[in-house]
């Protein structure tokens, strides 16, 4: 096996660290607090590509591999992982869904804009009674000639009060259930179309969730992306590659926190000596220390096989399973090693104790993740 | 069964006053980061201000089983007012009645007065917090009185109360018998509140520092005799670790109770998720866990009443019902899937003010330290 990054890899994590570094940890907290994601750092973010990451190149993205995907999402959930979830969402969902399975007239209308970061894409599947339960759907659209009317609501829509563009999952066949979805590109401001109020978070509060809902919105049947009543697929066959950028963020989350809790005990001094020098300290590190690395590799894995092709959702989930669980695990210790400090919003810690509660919750719970890793052991694949 | 049983009509009246009377307030005590004022005359009105303290001082003479169910019920539908009214209880009340002189106690024991006030708690310092005996406020004698310099932190109603009770050093070698206690009052010269803490949780609960800027302090101001102040601090600690266990308890209740309905109700591919194994077992542990932990709550709290050694019992019950505290709001909030991040339901908040209980009054690894100093302190080899 070779664990060695390639120069591309190293430069981009090396661009996204710096840029995360300078210009987003500074201002985090103060994000955080007033829960919003300034167009300046939007506009700034797109000029690096980030905007462009899994877009192909004749469309102006990057076309990194999941590798660097990966490091570009670590590195900025360092600093600031509401940040990373809208770089994470419009490149592994938004640009992924249309590079995948869109028309070439739909990816020359927006994978340029995508890709340069004029526009942002948001992904709308989860509905209020459709969460883990994907096939669920009741949000509808009913064919009326070269249109489809929408009627229904989605919920949990990142980026959605800023977003031009929703790729969004309807049952054009409602008897069929499940396999009467499809997937369709409404742009912002088509009539009927709400977007809802800011969602009040536990963490990532910089990011933007709304609930979106449809009254008798008309969508031109040239929007719908893939073919009706193929949507699942769609859907499905986005969700590796939304979980490798969430194992990612968790990770960069784990990493920033086991940071500030060693800087802290270094310099915290109690009884007369710094905290690092107590046993119980140390353990705490060296058990948070060794999680963080084997997050850190089975992330790194899932995105290397996500490229390679073929079937691996088994560890791709085993991934974002794991990192999410070491976020939780590492966050908690490092606002145990800083007490009452890290109770307060003076540290970072604090945030990211919230923010990391997320990541085992989206792109499917802890729980869907055992479901896609049992379904596959018992089923004997890869 | 647990000592706790007994009271079951107590339990139903006290459930139903925070049902009706606080609940109500929790979610906006949190957006706004504000302790109503609606809650400091309710409280008043059923007599919480002094639940423990005897009649002619305008309490309730509950004993601490009775104090516990209180702060159980209190907890289960807001963190931030049950902390207010135990740290006001067995921190700053509690302490004036144990170690005070008649004349401190008339003073400040006042309870049946018609307006509610809140007695603060001030030990912990910018480095002294897990070290509570590395205490750097001075309070140097001169004549009559003494002039106290220095700054306490994570002071629970810093700006509601009326009163505060602080440790300073009297003596600068002596290590901790070179501690005493103080009574202050708020209107004393040279003793000012810092900015209010934007915490995690608990937000409703009024958080900040103190500062003594030659704050002149009378003699008879002082709880006890010099050099007595860390002893009676770290006794009110070994009383105050069943208040945040009880905190913790009600907590883990009242998430577990709203994760509970939510899993009857909630319906995915087809079914209640209370259907699946996977919730099941969830919904058990739990369960199990608070169990555990209510016995442990109110074991440490008939051992206070019956005057027994309960240093060791409290902390264990502290220790084990915040962690039960973590694992029932976080597994609540598993449970609700994304519903359960937003303010939607209370676990959210509930979550965020669980933290507090794995470090307000000790924090785990203090709790572990004064239960394996027991232990071995115990132990015949």
């Amino acid at each position: 096996m070779d664990f060695q990054l390639t120069e591309d890899q190293i430069m981009l994590r090396d661009t996204a660290r710096e840029f995360a570094e300078k210009r987003l940890k500074p201002v985090a907290e103060e994000l955080d607090a007033k829960g919003e994601t300034p167009e300046e750092l939007i506009r700034e973010t797109a000029e690096l590509g980030f905007f462009g990451l899994f877009a192909p190149e004749q469309y102006g993205g990057l076309e990194v591999d999941s590798l660097s995907y990966a490091l570009i999402i670590e590195e900025i959930s360092k600093a600031c992982a509401a940040h990373a979830i809208m770089i994470s969402v419009h490149n592994s969902l938004v640009i992924k869904a249309i590079s995948n399975f869109g028309t070439e007239e739909q990816k020359q209308n927006y994978l340029p804009r995508l890709a340069a970061g004029e526009i942002i894409g948001a992904y709308s599947l989860s509905e209020p009674n459709a969460g883990t339960d994907a096939g669920s759907l009741q949000c509808r659209a009913a064919r009326d000639g070269d249109h489809y009317v929408l009627n229904g609501t989605k919920s949990w829509v990142t980026s959605a009060s800023f977003a031009s563009i929703f790729v969004t999952f309807v049952l054009t066949d409602p008897e069929a259930g499940p396999k009467g979805v499809s997937c369709l590109i409404v742009e912002k401001g088509s009539e009927g179309q709400h977007i809802g109020a800011a969602e009040k978070k536990m963490g990532l509060k910089a990011s933007d969730t709304r609930e979106v809902s449809y009254v008798d919105c008309k969508v031109p049947v040239g929007q719908l992306l893939g073919e009706e009543n193929h949507g699942l697929r769609v859907a499905f066959s986005l969700l590796d590659a939304g979980r490798v950028g969430v194992s990612s963020q968790a990770l960069g989350i784990a990493e920033a926190a086991f940071d500030e809790a060693l800087s802290y005990a270094k310099e915290r001094e109690q009884f007369g000596r710094p905290l690092v020098d107590f046993q119980a300290t140390q353990f705490k590190l060296a058990e948070m220390a060794t999680r963080i690395e084997a997050a850190k590799l089975m992330t790194y894995r899932a995105a290397f096989l996500y490229d390679g092709g073929g079937r691996h959702s088994k560890e791709i989930s085993m991934a974002k399973l794991f990192a999410s669980q070491c976020a939780n695990y590492v966050t908690n210790e490092a606002v145990q090693i800083h007490g009452g400090y890290g109770y307060v919003k003076e540290y970072p810690v604090e945030r990211y104790f919230r923010d990391a509660r997320v990541t085992e919750i989206y792109e499917g719970t802890t729980e869907a993740q055992k479901m896609v890793i049992s379904r596959a052991l018992i089923k004997g694949d890869s | 069964m647990f000592a706790d049983s007994e009271y079951k009509e107590f339990r139903q009246q006290a459930r139903e006053f925070c049902e009706q009377a606080i609940a109500p307030l929790a979610a906006e005590a949190d957006e706004t980061q504000h302790f109503p004022q609606e809650a400091i005359d309710r409280l008043h009105e059923q007599g919480w201000w002094s639940i423990m303290l005897p009649e002619r001082y305008g309490g309730k003479a509950y004993n601490t089983v009775q104090y516990s169910i209180i702060v159980e019920e209190l907890c289960r539908v807001d963190g931030s007012i049950g902390l207010t009214v135990a740290a006001h209880n067995s921190l700053g009340a509690g302490p004036i009645y144990n170690f005070g002189s008649e004349a401190q106690k008339e003073k400040y024991l006042h309870f049946s007065d018609p307006q509610g006030y809140l007695i603060a708690f001030g030990l912990t310092e910018p480095q002294a917090g897990s070290d509570a005996g590395g205490t750097k406020s001075f309070a140097e004698k001169r004549g009559p009185y003494y002039i106290l310099n220095g700054t306490k932190c994570w002071i629970t109603s810093a700006n509601l109360c009326k009163y505060a009770i602080i440790t300073a050093r009297t003596d600068k070698s002596g290590g901790v018998k070179g501690i005493s206690s103080f009574v202050l009052d708020k209107g004393m010269e040279g003793f000012s509140v810092g900015k209010k803490e934007d915490k995690m949780g608990c937000r409703g609960s009024d958080t900040a520092f103190l500062h003594f800027d030659d704050v002149k302090v009378p003699e008879e101001c002082r709880i006890g005799p010099e050099g007595e102040g860390f002893k009676q601090f770290m006794k009110t600690l070994d009383g105050g670790r069943i208040s945040i266990a009880a905190m913790a308890l009600g907590l883990a209740v009242g998430a577990f109770e709203v994760a509970a309905k939510y899993a009857k109700k909630r319906i995915q591919f087809g079914r209640p998720i209370g259907d699946f194994q996977a919730i099941q077992w969830k919904l058990a542990d739990m369960a199990c866990q608070i169990e555990a932990a209510r016995g442990l709550v109110y074991g440490a709290s008939v051992l206070k009443d019956n005057g027994e050694n309960f240093t060791q019992q409290s902390a264990i019950a502290k220790l084990y019902a915040s962690e039960v505290c973590n694992f029932c709001t976080s597994t609540a909030l598993t449970i609700l899937g994304a519903d359960g991040l937003t303010s939607r339901y209370p676990v959210e908040r509930m979550f965020r003010d669980m933290k507090l209980t794995e470090i307000g009054e000790g924090t785990s690894e203090i709790q572990r330290v004064v239960i394996a100093r027991e232990i071995l302190r115990n132990i015949e080899v």
